[in-house]
């Protein structure tokens, strides 16, 4: 839509260009959900697409996404044949409520900065151990799990004018077999629980990361040979009644149950 | 900002904030449509260098020197781009305002990702037609008929508008170029219920650009009601143009006229305004007790039956002596329902342009399913001659009875009385979610006994519908929901009570199957529960107790029969879905043990005209070239009506469709009537073209057999000539040899909507549920009709289709969510999900062989109805498949769970 309150639109061609920040800042990628909703409250937006940045990264230490890497660029990787995990990343673009007209234009580094509980990018980020780098306006520079970087619903750790920049995934990480789980009230709709579970092949331990039932990602690290219950008590203890997300896309209940539905399930593939 | 768009070069600067489909209109690219604002439905895809985009969500400045290509310039040299002619000749659109977003995705599509549909069009959101038809386009089926003359009755005529639209040529409401337009926008309510003590508009008029601002106190105190109805009594005049009093959050409280949108919103952020919040309600039932707070104090009350205790309808009847009738049972049955508010949806939000042009005449182009009452409305809330107002549609993106209600066309003729400047206002998405008419949320409990043989012996219904803070509709909606699906059942007894009650709710509206939709859940539902009990299937215990040929028809109101049966095929449709379902046909039941697999069926008898008195007059006249014209005030929009009326025409005059010019939606060009509400199109409206044609036949036959010396009952008309046994005329030259005396070649004749018949339909369903996600897959729908005559196959199975999409949205998930404190939750698309491509299933057709005695050419109206028996037909499936009734609408998995797990929730963890 249009949006009306939009005086100023930067479009500089590299992050040491924007020196100062204020209110009414906004950084724009995609501008997929930018766009999406009334932005009353801002007045310039400042381009990120101008800074070039190589959107797909990839070298012995993994890959680096950057953030400004459109899904569809995501989504038309090709990874190398170890790189099991990268299973997750057409089955994760698909988990988007958006159509894939959207991911010509939507963003990585977007998805994870609206941090919805939803945000698919989130959920294969963060599964695949992914670390988020962040610049902040005086040119320093910090390092931040996913599953860390996003700390609620709508809600993560980026400071006033901080953008990220990147997002990578440890090669490790990348040569896991893995384990997909997804309900959707509506068909191909909005994610209601999207959990995805790694094993590592070395000793079989299980890392399982919950996303979209909880206001922010969960992750649960599993010995090989884990049990159901141990499995049970692990989300019983991290996760509390309340922060189980409660929208039109799901009750607080039905998605609590299907988290301890799916890491069950999840349990049981990758415990081979 | 330098750019390519089809072909041509353009050179302009965007706003900063612009986003690129409003830019492309800006340029003259109107087929790039609004739909949703926010990426969610579609309608607005546009190529950016050959990609598909939704071009509301691309900031305009991004297209800058690149290649954007609409549906204006997807064919090449005057050819239509096969995708284009796909969606033509498969007719895959009904309202078409989806058609420019759908196109450009389907063209867009290589073989391999027309693979996969529900995946390619879940960001294409259509509301009109199930879908069906859109993959008939996409897979190249061609489904329109030739136009033959003589045979335009019972063919796949398409709809005169479809090479246009599909062109991206054809016109909505605000598809128009107007100079020097103010903008309107409006400062709405934040609370449910409050008076304006102060409104503080100095920063607001300082803002340049600003030029109109207007309160309560600056408009005419004259109450009105927004709804549309012939009858002036169905709806009291319960609403001024703005108020001091709001009574649900979202009402407009002040309306500002700028010179664009974004001042116009600006200016709103900028006026302040202190309220004295009143305690508000939300539950009808909470608003009937003793204490609620009143909505409509003293002075204020006009004809709101008890105003104390908010209902404003309250009706209680009885046929029969249903005391006496549960005494008489072996078994009695009694349970509670529930439905949810629901959205249309209408793909084209609400909007007007008013202008004055210099005979001093005032113009309304609106999107309105009412033209006709909406002048009339407008000349009494502005005081002026109803000939002085000229309000007209081109094409408009669907209604479903939203469009029946006069809300945006009031503030837009304002603004040209008091500047003299044209005046547009169109709503956003989210304004439909917070303020536009919605279905009527109802309680229910049904009460229901039969004899051990399955013979019911006494039907009683209980029903309390939440209008919300205004009446529009609630009193026939509350009429219809306590009728007419008790008529289904020829029961000797039947109650029913009901209460439309005024809450702080937004203000529900008519919905396409209003009333009964809601009713029709809870009865058919309950009719399953007491054949359980009976121990009887659920087939049996219909056949035994629904209405037959000779059935007296009876709602809840003694007295004679205002209904005629002008054709039976309850029977056939029954025995149509029951063997459907038996067939093994669909898909199976998917593998695991965690799916369980239920039927389910639910019949409805529809009336075939709207409830109160409904008029309707078809102009008809030859042309000296041999053609006709054909004007009636009806509305277009989707229904397909404008379509069956020349069909209807051309075959009584034995021409091709197309020599049938046909005008609608009007108030210049077409005589009045009462607009498209209640399946009046394909009765009434009908009708009246009916007697028309009839009467110009004659005409046309009596003057070609004077003409010729041939006896007239020797004449018929064909291919545009008046035949007798060995000679023939040209209508033509029959204009032109006949004396300027005896030319009365123009015919009206006016309809009503008695006698009514009835219209049958049952749906079945066989589902598959989940019982450890509680996912619902649904393996085969079924629904069959009697429709009499088959005017057109393809419209019709369009709307049967649209209407069991709407209804499957309603039942598994479509529910608008509305907080303690009255705010909606879910104002956007992606947020309310209607159903996709993926969530609709192909319904297997079918349609009983009758000819009614009462409609045009054995003909009735079957648009509306196909959604009314859908929510049961699942509940029953469901209830088969788990042995657990739901109740409460909608069905959506969470809610499923809660029925499978209730309070033991906790525990099915482990045992899942």
């Amino acid at each position: 839509m249009d949006l009306h309150t939009i005086t100023t639109v930067l479009r500089p061609s590299g992050a040491d260009e924007v020196q100062t920040w204020a209110d009414g800042h906004a950084w724009l990628a995609g501008g997929t959900w930018l766009f999406s909703e009334p932005q009353v409250h801002t007045d310039t937006l400042i381009d990120l697409e101008g800074f070039g940045w190589e959107p797909l990264k990839v070298s012995d230490a993994g890959l680096e996404i950057a953030a400004t890497c459109r899904i569809v660029q995501l989504d038309n990787f090709k990874a190398p044949p170890d790189w099991v995990a990268a299973g997750l990343i057409p089955r994760c673009c698909r988990s988007f409520l958006a159509s894939y007209k959207i991911w010509n234009e939507a963003t990585v580094g977007g998805n994870l900065v609206m941090s919805l509980p939803a945000g698919p990018m989130i959920s294969l980020t963060s599964a695949l151990e992914g670390v988020c780098t962040l610049w902040s306006r005086d040119g320093t520079e910090r390092r931040l799990p996913v599953a860390e970087f996003v700390t609620g619903d709508n809600r993560n750790a980026l400071r006033p004018g901080e953008l990220v920049r990147s997002i990578h995934l440890p090669l490790a990480a990348l040569r896991k077999p893995f384990a997909f789980r997804r309900f959707t009230l509506t068909n191909l709709g909005r994610s209601e629980a999207l959990l995805i579970g790694t094993r590592d092949p070395d000793d079989a331990a299980i890392l399982l990361t919950v996303t979209a039932a909880t206001l922010r990602p969960y992750q649960f690290r599993f010995p090989a040979g884990v049990s159901n219950a141990e499995v049970r008590n692990a989300l019983d203890g991290a996760i509390a009644d309340d922060r189980y997300l409660d929208d039109t896309h799901g009750s607080p209940r039905h998605r609590k149950h299907l988290t301890y539905l799916f890491a069950e399930q999840i349990r049981a593939e990758l415990g081979v | 900002m330098k750019l390519q768009v089809n072909g041509q070069s353009f050179d302009r600067e965007p706003q900063p904030g612009q986003c690129l489909r409003t830019y492309l209109r800006d340029l003259g690219w109107l087929a790039v449509r609004k739909g949703c604002d926010a990426g969610d439905c579609g309608a607005c895809t546009v190529w950016v260098d050959g990609r598909p985009v939704h071009s509301c969500l691309m900031p305009a400045f991004r297209a800058q020197s690149r290649e954007v290509t609409t549906l204006e310039g997807l064919g090449a040299d005057g050819q239509l781009h096969p995708m284009q002619a796909s969606f033509q000749k498969a007719q895959a659109f009904q309202c078409g305002f989806c058609t420019s977003g759908m196109i450009m995705t389907c063209a867009s599509l290589n073989e391999e990702e027309k693979k996969d549909l529900p995946f390619r069009l879940k960001g294409n959101l259509c509301r009109c037609t199930g879908y069906r038809a859109i993959e008939d386009a996409v897979r190249g089926h061609v489904v329109v008929d030739d136009d033959v003359a003589g045979r335009t009755c019972g063919a796949n005529i398409g709809t005169s508008f479809a090479e246009g639209l599909v062109q991206g040529r054809e016109r909505y409401t605000m598809d128009c170029v107007i100079d020097d337009l103010l903008h309107v926008k409006v400062v709405r309510s934040p609370h449910a219920h409050a008076r304006v003590l102060a409104i503080r508009q100095d920063a607001a008029n300082a803002l340049p650009g600003v030029r109109l601002i207007l309160t309560w106190e600056d408009v005419p105190r004259k109450a009105y009601t927004t709804a549309a109805h012939d009858d002036y009594h169905c709806d009291p005049d319960d609403t001024f143009l703005l108020d001091n009093v709001v009574r649900f959050k979202g009402q407009r409280v002040v309306a500002v006229y700028a010179d664009t949108e974004a001042i116009a919103e600006e200016a709103c952020r900028l006026i302040e305004i202190d309220y004295e919040v009143l305690p508000a309600v939300f539950d009808p039932v909470e608003a009937m007790k003793p204490g609620a707070p009143r909505l409509f104090p003293e002075g204020s009350e006009a004809r709101i039956d008890d105003p104390e205790r908010n209902i404003f309808k309250q009706i209680e009847s009885e046929v029969g002596d249903v005391a006496q009738g549960f005494a008489e049972a072996d078994e009695i049955y009694e349970g509670d329902y529930s439905t949810d508010r629901i959205q249309h949806v209408h793909l084209e939000t609400h909007g007007s342009v008013a202008w004055r042009s210099d005979d001093g005449r005032l113009h309304v182009r609106t999107d309105t399913q009412t033209p006709h009452l909406i002048q009339e409305k407008l000349a009494y809330v502005f005081s002026v001659d109803p000939r002085s107002l000229h309000v007209f549609s081109e094409r408009v993106g669907g209604g479903f009875g939203a469009k029946q209600e006069m809300l945006t066309e009031d503030l837009c003729v304002l603004g040209v009385l008091k500047t003299g400047r044209p005046t547009k206002w169109e709503w956003t998405r989210s304004e439909e979610f917070i303020a536009g008419p919605g279905r009527h949320p109802y309680q229910m409990r049904v009460k229901l006994g039969a004899r051990k043989d399955g013979t019911l012996t006494a039907v009683e219904l209980r029903a309390v519908s939440n209008t919300g803070a205004y009446r529009n509709h609630a009193g026939e909606v509350l009429s219809a929901a306590l009728v007419s699906p008790i008529l289904s059942y020829w029961c000797p007894n039947k109650k029913g009570t009901g209460f439309a009650v005024h809450t702080n709710a937004i203000p529900a509206g008519a919905f396409r199957g209003f009333g009964r939709t809601q009713t029709a859940f809870a009865i058919e539902c309950a009719i399953d529960e007491l054949a359980e009990k009976l121990g009887l299937d659920p087939f049996t215990m219909r056949r035994i107790n629904m209405i037959r040929e000779d059935s007296a028809v009876r709602g809840i109101f003694p007295g004679g029969d205002e209904f005629d049966i002008g054709s039976y095929g309850l029977d056939q449709c029954v025995d149509f879905v029951e063997q459907a379902l038996q067939s093994g046909r669909g898909e199976p039941k998917p593998q695991g043990d965690e799916w369980l697999e239920g039927k389910g069926v639910a019949i409805h008898v529809q009336e075939g005209a709207p409830p109160k008195e409904h008029r309707s007059q078809a102009n008809l006249s030859l042309a000296a070239d041999g053609t006709f014209h054909l004007s009636n005030g009806v509305a277009e929009f989707g229904n397909g009506t404008m379509n069956t009326l020349r069909q209807i025409a051309a075959q009584i005059l034995g021409v091709r469709a197309a020599r049938v010019e046909t005008v609608v939606g009007d108030t210049d060009r077409t005589p009045f009537d009462d607009g498209t509400f209640a399946s009046a199109g394909s009765s009434v409206c009908s009708k009246s073209v009916e007697l028309a044609a009839n009467g110009l036949k004659g005409r046309l036959l009596t003057a070609a057999a004077k003409l010729l010396d041939r006896p007239v009952e020797e004449g018929k008309l064909f291919d545009g000539n008046a035949v007798f046994a060995d000679q023939s005329i040209s209508l033509s030259e029959l204009y032109r040899r006949t004396p300027q005396a005896d030319l009365k070649f123009d015919v009206k004749r006016r309809a009503y909507s008695t006698p009514t018949t009835l219209g049958f339909v049952v749906q079945g369903f066989r589902i598959a549920i989940n019982k450890e996600t509680c996912a619902i897959r649904m393996l085969q729908s079924v629904q069959a009709v009697d429709a009499g005559t088959i005017l057109n196959p393809m419209q019709l199975s369009g709307q049967i289709e649209g209407g069991i999409a709407q209804g499957v949205g309603s039942t598994l998930f479509e529910r608008v969510v509305i907080d303690d404190e009255g705010d909606v939750q879910n104002a956007t698309l992606r947020n309310y999900r209607i159903p996709a491509f993926a969530d609709v299933p192909r319904t297997e057709i079918f349609y009983a062989n009758t000819y009614d005695k009462v409609g045009p050419l054995g003909a009735k109206p079957m648009g509306e109805s196909s959604i009314v028996p859908v929510s049961a037909a699942i509940g029953n499936a469901i209830k088969d498949a788990i042995g657990i009734r739901l109740t409460s609408l909608p069905f959506s998995a969470d809610r499923v769970y809660e029925a499978l797990y209730g309070d033991d929730a906790e525990g099915a963890e482990s045992t899942s």
